[in-house]
């Protein structure tokens, strides 16, 4: 796996617009920017109305992703390239929570919808049909999902990372200040947990920082390249942006994704949690 | 969720008396500035949290208090301010020149 396996360029993009077996998937949590102005053919994905199980705090099921992807028009083997808003982080989650389910070739637009919008590139607000597909989703890797009780056995054996600006891991903020502050029942972080905010991985247009930069931020960071890694945010977006900078840019192995996060640890009863910097 | 509400939409439900607003319009040449990228970075220059403002321009922040940095990145230019923000409505403008 190399860096331009799974992430490409926006000009790449605009070149293989339209392109048979290529399928370009924006993907946020608020829609309505999709609506107003897309890439043009790319097909919609809403974080929470069709990633997340209605009921149950999970993934939709297996059948259900199978039959969202077959509604949408992908196949199994098409490549299917994700970009979103927020600094990528839905169109990330999306990459791995693809992954989780087994599709093939998954690649990220650097930079996202912002680096686009920056460019002045054109978006399109026509409506995007695809013909149906008989899409089967594969059985879920657990091999980079992390779920509650292996984080709290992580503690002081694994690599936990904690992506979260400074002041949600100090415990002086409990959601991302764009947001109301509320959330989980305590503010602060998993102990033994390093904090490398998903930030620092990315340049200011929203596009990720070079190899070398993100290699050496983790290393001064701390994080033992011998050891399993577990990365964690409030809900497990951004935590999936850092996931995607280790795992498929870094090539680190064994790198799971917390979704639980924050909101989740944060309201266990009885576990440990650390304050300040 | 981690997506912002919508921007420059009323004050109704917020509670003034423990959160702590910081927010304000982009403008450019005697306009508002849609579709800018507004981050609040912290004392420490570090990214907090990042918004697109409204057709109207505005942008909203939901921080603690403290001194604060507000950048704007648009296709027309860029502009920056520091801000020390109390409990409450702390407003503010960036003007791109």
């Amino acid at each position: 796996m190399s860096r331009t396996d799974v992430l490409v360029t926006a000009d790449w993009a605009t070149e293989h617009l339209g392109q048979p077996g290529i399928v370009f998937v924006e993907v946020d949590e608020d829609t309505s920017a999709y609506d107003k102005g897309h890439i043009e053919g790319a097909v919609k994905l809403d974080w929470k109305t069709d990633l997340q199980d209605a009921e149950s705090r999970d993934f939709v099921s297996r059948e259900g992703f199978s039959a969202l992807l077959s509604a949408k028009g992908i196949s199994n083997d098409d490549t299917v390239v994700l970009y979103g808003g927020n600094n990528n982080w839905f169109a990330a989650y999306a990459y791995w929570y693809f992954k989780v389910y087994g599709h093939g070739d998954v690649k990220l637009i650097d930079g996202g919808r912002k680096k686009w919008e920056l460019d002045s590139r054109p978006l399109s607000a026509d409506v995007v049909e695809r013909p149906a597909t008989s899409y089967a989703a594969g059985e879920p890797d657990a091999s980079i999902r992390a779920f509650r009780d292996e984080v709290v056995d992580a503690i002081g054996t694994k690599n936990l990372v904690d992506v979260r600006s400074p002041d949600e891991f100090a415990g002086k903020l409990t959601a991302p200040a764009h947001l109301p502050q509320e959330g989980a029942q305590r503010a602060g972080h998993i102990p033994t947990a390093v904090n490398v905010p998903w930030s620092k991985a990315a340049n200011e247009d929203g596009t990720f920082k070079s190899d070398d930069e993100l290699a050496k931020l983790y290393a001064d960071a701390g994080l033992d390249t011998s050891k399993d890694t577990i990365a964690y945010c409030r809900i497990g977006e951004r935590s999936s942006h850092t996931w995607f900078v280790l795992r498929e840019l870094l090539g680190h192995e064994n790198v799971k994704n917390y979704d639980g996060s924050w909101t989740e640890y944060g309201s266990l009863v009885g576990v440990p949690i650390a304050k300040g910097a | 969720m981690c997506g912002a509400p919508e921007q420059g939409g009323g004050l109704a439900g917020v509670d003034l008396t423990t959160q702590t607003v910081i927010q304000g319009q982009v403008w450019h040449d005697g306009s508002p500035v849609a579709g800018a990228y507004v981050r609040l970075l912290d004392a420490t220059d570090e990214f907090t949290a990042e918004v697109v403002t409204s057709p109207e321009g505005h942008f909203r922040f939901f921080a603690a208090p403290g001194d604060w940095t507000l950048r704007s990145l648009s296709p027309v230019g860029r502009a920056e301010r520091s801000i020390a923000a109390d409990v409450g409505l702390n407003e503010t403008t960036l003007a791109i020149a």
